[in-house]
């Protein structure tokens, strides 16, 4: 049903000396919803520049429609880009934003036979598709406001216009909603998902939330130091993590050594736990993801694995409870309350156990002994518009 | 909290009346003024008769600034694409000059422009005196550079190029990148960015180059004097003779610089409006 419409072929980008994309390949469909998810520095937002023009790869190739685009300039080619912070022109008002692209555009004139004059698309059409937009961002009457005189999520919502009034094959959001507060980003999110189904273009989307992505996305494109960790649904990717990375950065996970005894067998803290998984070496270690909602509170007496409560943080929805299971911290999230100090059992399902072949990762992510410094840093990460490698190439 | 601070105010805004206010209100007074003290008009009826200087001044003045405003702009808009490193190099070497003192800065030019002096010199030596003699037919011993309507030009330009630069780079380096690339996202090529985002973002740079540079220009008496010799009489020569000078007249001084004064600030009010109406003006 969908083709193919974008394709990094062994992209390569080096700053100075530091290897920013690692022989990236990648394509892209039409019409579909993919986001570029990763850490500030994965090299994200290196990979949108490099679609929309604004850098050229070192190494490799950057077809769209199966045609080699790396030396096109931006303003060639059928792509539109938000900006992270926007950047609405500031002397025009919001009518004048969005005819920019408009204004500049020339094409063949319908009343010359040879079809070789080329004539600027005239004024009642320019009016036409700005006010078509302006419906389609519902700003109507705003038209001769200047951007400063609007709300953040307004100027997004101009900006969002003022790309897709041009009627781009591809869309690129460079991480356009992280200025924004949290419930207008909610509600920001759920719009954004509307006019992409609505105007039925290929959106590219670049951010570090995790959350963002699996809300909107067709394919979430997991990245970390320059190379793809992982492709698939939002489901594929928090459901079968391919490696810690990858589990840890979408969703809470405890990440533990395991190994694989036997298809659907693994032993962990010198137990055996029936699984799903398959498809090891016999004896293979391995890294076992246990997301902390399908672990259940027991008894201890009926317990798979016994330990203490060490800390129980009250969410609303939910306690996040620190279990110590012999020095390794679980997290759980259950609605019953332990207290700390008591001593629980628990049980997991064998659906809720998730097998990972051992990677670079190992070992970095999944124990949660530092709890309250994660969680003050995930919010960090999530407040902070990302100030990543910003490579001028003027 | 706020009056406190305001309080540090104090000395400027006695600073300000003694030396701006009140030297303002005794031109006005004076202008309007007879040599016995009483009221007349007299001052101004005789305007008419330095209509000549008054067109003279404002059209160097004029000429002065856009000759600094095509120099400053591309020196401009190329240093703050510069790295870091280059721009502050460059400010370094557009603000050199200034560290010395105007008159020996003039005076400098002087001795450069003379008739026998290190141009003409230079001149002579390669042969260029004596090809445009063969070619024109003439009998020049040197280039008449000094004392010229030229000089007079050359050297407000040389004096009040820094002030052009500076408010014109200090606003484009400032600009966000992010809108040049939007621009050519949205299918601007290079002149189109340009004349589209970058020149009417910076009119406010241009606009307070512009009058930094006409403002001081239009008034100097100095430059004119070293380099014009006083043969091309300026308003500031003008004014100066009034003041200081044989004609001792300073009721007529003051009339002259209250009209100049007006003229100025009438200049002044229209550049302005144009630039609030920038995007009409510059988007056409």
């Amino acid at each position: 049903m969908s083709k193919e419409l974008i394709r990094l072929r062994d992209v390569c980008m080096a700053f100075d000396d530091e290897l920013v994309l690692d022989h990236l390949n990648l394509y892209f469909n039409d019409k579909e919803f993919l986001t570029l998810l990763g850490p500030s520095g994965c090299g994200k937002t290196t990979t949108l520049r490099i679609i929309g023009g604004f850098a050229t790869p070192t190494s490799g190739d950057v077809l769209f429609d199966g045609v080699r685009i790396n030396d096109v300039p931006p303003y060639k080619r059928q792509i539109n880009t938000v900006f992270q912070k926007y950047a609405l022109f500031p002397h025009l008002n919001v009518f004048e934003n969005i005819a920019f692209g408009l204004r500049m555009q020339k094409r063949p004139d319908p009343n010359d036979p040879t079809g070789k004059r080329m004539v600027k698309i005239p004024e009642e059409e320019i009016r036409e598709r700005v006010m078509e937009m302006l419906e389609v961002i519902s700003l109507k009457g705003f038209e001769h406001r200047k951007p400063d005189a609007l709300s953040g999520g307004q100027q997004q919502r101009v900006a969002i216009a003022r790309a897709l009034v041009n009627r781009p094959k591809v869309l690129l959001l460079d991480e356009p909603l992280a200025a924004l507060d949290l419930k207008l980003r909610k509600d920001m999110q759920i719009e954004l998902k509307r006019i992409q189904q609505q105007v039925g273009i290929t959106f590219i989307y670049v951010t570090h939330d995790q959350e963002e992505a699996l809300t909107m996305s067709d394919t979430i494109v997991v990245m970390d130091k320059g190379t793809i960790q992982q492709i698939g649904t939002p489901e594929d990717i928090y459901n079968e993590p391919k490696n810690a990375f990858v589990a840890d950065f979408i969703g809470e996970s405890n990440i533990i050594d395991g190994v694989m005894l036997r298809d659907k067998c693994v032993k962990m803290y010198g137990r055996e736990f029936p699984c799903l998984d398959g498809g090891f070496a016999e004896n293979e270690p391995v890294d076992v993801v246990i997301r902390p909602e399908d672990i259940d509170i027991v008894p201890v007496e009926q317990g798979q694995l016994v330990g203490t409560v060490t800390n129980v943080t009250f969410k609303g929805m939910q306690y996040d409870i620190i279990v110590d299971f012999k020095g390794f911290k679980w997290l759980i999230q259950t609605t019953d309350h332990s207290p700390v100090g008591s001593r629980i059992g628990i049980k997991i399902d064998p659906d809720g156990i998730h097998i990972m072949k051992k990677s670079q990762y190992s070992g970095m992510f999944g124990d949660y002994s530092s709890f309250s410094e994660e969680y003050d840093e995930l919010d960090d990460a999530s407040l902070a518009p990302d100030e990543e490698e910003s490579g001028d190439e003027e | 909290m706020k009056n406190k601070l305001s309080r540090l105010t104090i000395p400027y805004v006695i600073w300000m009346a003694l030396f701006v206010v009140a030297p303002i209100i005794m031109v006005v007074i004076y202008a309007f003024s007879s040599a016995d003290g009483g009221f007349t008009l007299s001052n101004f009826a005789k305007m008419g008769t330095y209509a000549v200087v008054f067109t003279r001044s404002f059209k160097l003045a004029i000429i002065a600034t856009i000759i600094c405003l095509a120099i400053g702009y591309p020196v401009s808009y190329i240093m703050s694409k510069e790295g870091p490193r280059f721009q502050r190099i460059a400010m370094v070497l557009i603000m050199l000059p200034m560290w010395m003192n105007f008159l020996l800065r003039t005076y400098s030019w002087m001795s450069i422009l003379e008739n026998n002096g290190l141009l003409n010199q230079l001149f002579q030596k390669i042969g260029l005196i004596a090809l445009y003699n063969s070619i024109f037919g003439t009998d020049l011993q040197f280039f008449r550079m000094i004392n010229t309507q030229g000089a007079v030009v050359l050297g407000m330009v040389y004096n009040y190029l820094p002030f052009m630069i500076l408010p014109i780079y200090s606003v484009i380096v400032k600009m966000d990148n992010s809108l040049i690339e939007a621009a050519r996202d949205l299918g601007a090529n290079s002149v189109n960015v340009f004349r589209r985002v970058i020149l009417p973002l910076s009119l406010p740079g241009v606009l307070s180059g512009i009058t930094m540079v006409f403002v001081p220009s239009v008034s100097t008496f100095a430059i004119s004097k070293m380099l014009g010799g006083g043969t091309e009489l300026l308003l500031g020569d003008l004014i100066e003779q009034q003041f200081l000078g044989g004609a001792y007249n300073p009721q007529l001084g003051a009339a002259i610089s209250l009209v100049m004064m007006i003229i100025v600030v009438i200049c002044m009010v229209v550049m302005n409006r144009f630039g609030e109406g920038e995007e009409q003006a510059v988007m056409m």
